[in-house]
C-alpha cells in the first residue's frame, strides 16, 4: 500500500542550486528505507521534503494521501502531528528534563495532562530510558540524547519516522543500539522509517531498501540493498 | 477544551521563562522600564503644557460694544443671534450701568468724570467666549455684521502672534511624545528580539512537532505582556507618586501663577495607565514580530 510517493519532483533553490532533479519514488507503508549518498547529493532535500521543511519548485510530493507540495502554510503543522523527525544534533531542550523534553510534544498538541503521562513513559520506555526520566540532557550520553529525541519522534505515534542521520554524531557500538531502537519501532507498530545516511556499516548489515540519491537524481534504489551494491559512494 | 488548555500553559510557561532566562527577561524589563519612564514624564510635561495653552486661550474673549439706540428687545434679540453663532461658547451681557459703577469703583476720577454727565455715556456691551481660539477671528466678524452691533474687538494683532505661539508648542509636545514612543517600541522590540533570537530551537522544535503557528505565539506573546507591564510597574508608581508630591510641593503652579498644573486626581491615574497599556502592548507586539521571524513556514 502506497504511503509516500514523490513524482517529478523538482528542487532549486533561490541561490540557482537545483538540489533535486525529476524525483519520482513510490515508498509503502510500514517500509524501512535508507536514503544514501555524498553530501550535497540532495539526500537532505529530499528528506526535508517529507515533513515539508522544504516544498518543491516542481513536482508533487504525497505522504500519506496529502499533497505536502500544495499543503498551505498555515496547516503544515497538521502533516507534522503525523510526523516524527530524528535529527543527528538531536535538538533537545536544554533545560528541561527527559521526561518534560518527550511531553513538550504533546503539550504543544493541547492534550490533557492525564493522557500525556502514560505515553511520555511508554515512549521512554520503548527506547529504555526507563532510569533516565529525571536527568537534563547534559547529564546523558549521546546516544541516550538521541534516544530522548526518537522518544520524542514516535510520543504522539506518527505513521512515519522520519531520521536525518540518527547516528552522525555517535560511536558505532551506541550507533548499533540506536539502530535496534529504530528497528523495533518499524517492526511492533508497522511505522514507516525514512533514513538518511552515511553509515556504511549499518546500511550494509540491515539490508533493508536503499535509495541512492547522487547530485539530486536517484540514481539507484535497491531491495535488500548495500553499500557494496555500488562501491562508487 | 484543548483552546483553553494551550492557553493555560501559555501563561504557566511565560511567567516560567521570564524566571528561566531571568537575566535577558531583566534585560527587557529594565529597558521598558528606563524608555518608558521617559515617556511617562514628556506626556506628563505635554499634557501640563497644553492644558496652561488652553487655559488661556480659553480666556480669550471678544468684547462687543452695542449703539446707544439699541432698546431692551434689540439686546435680547442680538443675544440669541449672537449664541447661534458656530464656536460660540458663552455671551455675557454686561449693562452700561454696570460698567459705571465698576469704573467708579475702580478709580475715583472716572465718578468725577461720569458726574460731568448728564446720562451714563457708556455702552452696554457683551463679552463673548469662543469653543476654540482659532475662530476667534471668523467670530468676530460674524458679530459685526449684526444689526445694532457698534464695534466687536478681541486685541486681533497680539492674540494672533500668542496663538501662532500657542500652536507651534502644542504640535511640538505631541511630536516629541509620540517619537519617543516610538523610540520606545523599537528599542523593547530589539531586547525581546535577543531573549526570543536565544530560544529559537524551541521555536523550531515546536514548529516540527507539529504546533500550530497561533500555538507557539501565544506563550511568547503572553510573555511580552508580561515583561511589558512588569517594567511599567515602576515608571507607573513614579508617575502617581511622583506627580502628586510634585503638585503638593508647587503648590499648584510652575515657575508662576500663569502656569497652573493639572490636578493630578484621575489625571496621573489616566496617565499610569496610559504607560502601563503602552508597556503591555509594545511587549506583546515585540515579542510577536520577533516570533514571526522564526515561523518561516
Amino acid at each position: 500500500m502506497k504511503f509516500i510517493e514523490l513524482k517529478n519532483v523538482n528542487k532549486t533553490y533561490s541561490t540557482g542550486v537545483t538540489a533535486l532533479a525529476d524525483l519520482s519514488v513510490t515508498i509503502d507503508k510500514g517500509e524501512f528505507v535508507f536514503v544514501i549518498g555524498h553530501t550535497a547529493s540532495g539526500k537532505s532535500t529530499f528528506i526535508k521534503m517529507l515533513y515539508r521543511e522544504e516544498k518543491p519548485s516542481k513536482g508533487s510530493v504525497i505522504v500519506g494521501g496529502v499533497n505536502v507540495a500544495k499543503l498551505r502554510n498555515g496547516r503544515v503543522y497538521k502533516l507534522r502531528r503525523k510526523i516524527g523527525v530524528v535529527f543527528q544534533d538531536f535538538k533537545l531542550l536544554p533545560k528541561l528534563t527527559v521526561y518534560e523534553n518527550v511531553a513538550f510534544a504533546l503539550e504543544c498538541l493541547g492534550l490533557k495532562a492525564s493522557e500525556i503521562r502514560p505515553k511520555v513513559l511508554k515512549a521512554i520506555e520503548i527506547v529504555g530510558l526507563k532510569e533516565k526520566t529525571r536527568s537534563f540532557p547534559h547529564q546523558l550520553s549521546g546516544g541516550e540524547q538521541q534516544r530522548v529525541c526518537i522518544a520524542r519522534a514516535i510520543v504522539n505515534e506518527p505513521k512515519l519516522l522520519i531520521c536525518d542521520e540518527p547516528t552522525g554524531n555517535l560511536d558505532p557500538e551506541t550507533s548499533k543500539e540506536i539502530m535496534k531502537v529504530i528497528e523495533n519501532i518499524n517492526k511492533e507498530f508497522k511505522t514507516t522509517v525514512i533514513m538518511a545516511t552515511h553509515d556504511k556499516e549499518i546500511v550494509n548489515r540491515m539490508k533493508k531498501r536503499v535509495l541512492l540519491i547522487e547530485h539530486g537524481v536517484l540514481t539507484g534504489d535497491y531491495l535488500k540493498g548495500s553499500y557494496k551494491s555500488h562501491e562508487s559512494v | 477544551m484543548k483552546v483553553f488548555r494551550i492557553i493555560g500553559r501559555s501563561i504557566r510557561d511565560a511567567f516560567k521563562s521570564v524566571f528561566r532566562n531571568f537575566s535577558l527577561s531583566m534585560a527587557s524589563i529594565l529597558c521598558a522600564t528606563i524608555t518608558l519612564m521617559v515617556v511617562s514624564i514628556s506626556i506628563l510635561i505635554a499634557a501640563n503644557i497644553n492644558d496652561t495653552t488652553k487655559s488661556l486661550e480659553s480666556e480669550l474673549s471678544i468684547v462687543v460694544y452695542i449703539e446707544q439706540d439699541a432698546t431692551s428687545d434689540d439686546i435680547t434679540f442680538l443675544k440669541s443671534k449672537m449664541e447661534k453663532i458656530e464656536n460660540v461658547d458663552k455671551v455675557v451681557y454686561k449693562s452700561k450701568d454696570e460698567w459705571k459703577k465698576e469704573m467708579s469703583e475702580y478709580n475715583s476720577s472716572f465718578s468725577t468724570i461720569f458726574e460731568n454727565y448728564d446720562s451714563n455715556p457708556l455702552l452696554d456691551s457683551f463679552s463673548i467666549n469662543v469653543k476654540d481660539a482659532a475662530s476667534l477671528n471668523k467670530v468676530a466678524e460674524q458679530v459685526r455684521k449684526l444689526d445694532h452691533v457698534k464695534s466687536a474687538n478681541y486685541g486681533e494683532d497680539a492674540v494672533g502672534k500668542i496663538l501662532s505661539v500657542f500652536d507651534v508648542v502644542e504640535k511640538v509636545t505631541v511630536i516629541v511624545v509620540i517619537s519617543l514612543i516610538f523610540v520606545t517600541a523599537f528599542l523593547i522590540t530589539n531586547t525581546i528580539k535577543l531573549t526570543i533570537y536565544s530560544r529559537r530551537n524551541e521555536i523550531e522544535i515546536m514548529r516540527l512537532v507539529g504546533s500550530s503557528n497561533t500555538a507557539i505565539k501565544m506563550p511568547f506573546v503572553v510573555e511580552g505582556f508580561v515583561i511589558g507591564v512588569l517594567g511599567s510597574l515602576i515608571p507607573v508608581i513614579v508617575t502617581i507618586y511622583g506627580y502628586i508630591i510634585a503638585y503638593g510641593k508647587l503648590h499648584g503652579y510652575l515657575i508662576t501663577e500663569l502656569i497652573k498644573l493639572i490636578s493630578p486626581y484621575n489625571f496621573v491615574f489616566y496617565v499610569a495607565l496610559l504607560i502601563m497599556g503602552l508597556g503591555a502592548i509594545i511587549g506583546m507586539f515585540g515579542s510577536l514580530m520577533a516570533v514571526r521571524k522564526y515561523l518561516k513556514i
